[in-house]
């Protein structure tokens, strides 16, 4: 074995209990974790063999195949997955899922909040990064939406994102968040992020990434674990 | 390309810190489970066919409705259909990817794969490990990931020289093990309940 990965950056993420967020109260582990010493089958993973099974379904404005144009604001999000090093991962696979236009999920439990469904926006996608380790996916921007969490709860507007990359140690489940958005400050979820690492999560406006005529842009870039660098090898 | 790093500032070593984490949430069957993701055997796979199922379990032990459990496991040879598991003298098998993904079942918490007994794998000390499947565990209310192991009861004698059994505190070690239970068909049955807090918790490592 000639991998090593680097211990999980723990204080970069929410703790597993993060008490504002309800669900974490009885969902969280209570003893600590206990130390792993990467083996294969930790430096190995089910990213590339993934990737392989996986089609491109990057436009999620026409991915629904009824022909009918999904209503919104029209958005090109785009950016590089980079390990911790600093280096670009090519041929990884992104699985998005989000809400539509109004805020309103295409999923059978989503019952509680009266927007409308639009029927040519299933809002749900995937893609893979170039030999760059680029990607770029062209969607709605997703509405904010209630949630039970606490009296008047709003989520930000966010897009769900899930990367297996190359091992084991560098899964990846996320959600990708709009600038500037007035929900931030009182969403537990966005909060629950440690204040250094929390602007990682935004994306950035990008005049250059637009369409003229057709769609907004923005950028967002992506980092995965990476490997110890000049260890023992 | 050149691109500077959207959102995310360097470091003084020019490192960047990781996309932090957050919560699969209660949706993510619109893209992260299908049907037959839980089935990683085909009638061409090699190896004794098994089935591991259980239940996700909260702090109160109410049923985890929402996880998403994925599994990642070697061959019945015990090598990984990965490009870092590069032993030649093990064989892999075409047919077996390795991998599978389930959401728990909305109204009972439940879980099942169909899969194949791995064989052992090396570990870095110098022994071998004992025939395991990796898991995380991601759901709603769940912010990270959570990592553990799946070990088999009937595997005793390997388990007792697991270098990483070794480093779980005995009393918590059952919490790894599978038990075989009774089978309803042709398929040898495995038992692994994955709960959170109490004093049965079970184990998660920092992978």
């Amino acid at each position: 074995m000639t991998i090593t990965y680097r211990p999980r950056a723990h204080e970069d993420h929410p703790p597993f209990l993060y008490a504002d967020y309800k669900g974490t109260r009885k969902r969280s582990p209570a003893m600590p974790l206990v130390p792993l010493v990467q083996s294969l089958s930790e430096v190995t993973g089910p990213g590339p063999a993934w990737t392989e099974l996986s089609e491109e379904d990057a436009d999620l404005t026409t991915n629904a195949g009824t022909g009918g144009e999904a209503i919104g604001q029209r958005s090109v999000i785009t950016g590089h997955v980079y390990d911790e090093n600093g280096e670009p991962m090519p041929n990884v696979l992104i699985e998005i899922w989000q809400a539509n236009a109004c805020g309103r999920y295409m999923h059978w439990r989503e019952v509680d909040f009266p927007a409308p469904l639009d029927p040519n926006f299933l809002g749900a996608g995937q893609c893979r990064t170039d030999g760059q380790g680029e990607y770029r996916f062209v969607t709605i921007k997703p509405g904010p939406y209630p949630w039970g969490n606490h009296h008047n709860a709003w989520r930000p507007a966010h897009i769900h994102f899930s990367l297996m990359g190359p091992a084991l140690t560098t899964r990846l489940v996320t959600q990708m968040y709009f600038p500037d958005d007035p929900l931030f400050d009182l969403d537990p979820i966005f909060q629950s992020v440690p204040e250094q690492a929390r602007d990682r999560l935004v994306a950035t406006y990008d005049h250059e990434v637009t369409i003229p005529n057709w769609a907004l842009g923005y950028r967002w870039d992506i980092v995965l674990r990476g490997t110890v660098v000049g260890g023992a090898e | 390309m050149g691109h500077r790093l959207a959102g995310h500032s360097r470091g003084g070593r020019g490192v960047t810190g990781p996309t932090p984490s957050q919560t699969v949430g209660p949706y993510f069957t619109m893209e992260l489970t299908g049907e037959g993701q839980n089935v990683l055997t085909n009638p061409e796979t090699g190896g004794e066919r098994i089935r591991v199922e259980g239940v996700v379990l909260d702090a109160d032990r109410n049923h985890i409705e929402d996880a998403l459990i994925e599994l990642w496991q070697a061959n019945a040879a015990g090598r990984y259909n990965h490009p870092a598991d590069d032993r030649d003298d093990v064989p892999l098998d075409p047919e077996f990817t390795g991998f599978g993904r389930c959401a728990s079942d909305f109204t009972r918490g439940t879980y099942s794969f169909l899969t194949i007994k791995p064989g052992p794998v090396p570990h870095p000390s110098g022994g071998m490990q004992a025939p395991h499947i990796s898991l995380i565990i991601q759901a709603r209310g769940m912010l990270d990931p959570t990592y553990t192991r799946i070990y088999f009861a009937d595997e005793g004698e390997a388990n007792a020289k697991d270098p990483v059994l070794a480093t779980v505190p005995e009393a918590r070690r059952s919490t790894l093990i599978a038990e075989r239970v009774d089978d309803d068909g042709s398929v040898p049955t495995y038992r692994f309940d994955i709960r959170y807090q109490g004093d049965d918790e079970t184990v998660f490592f920092d992978v």
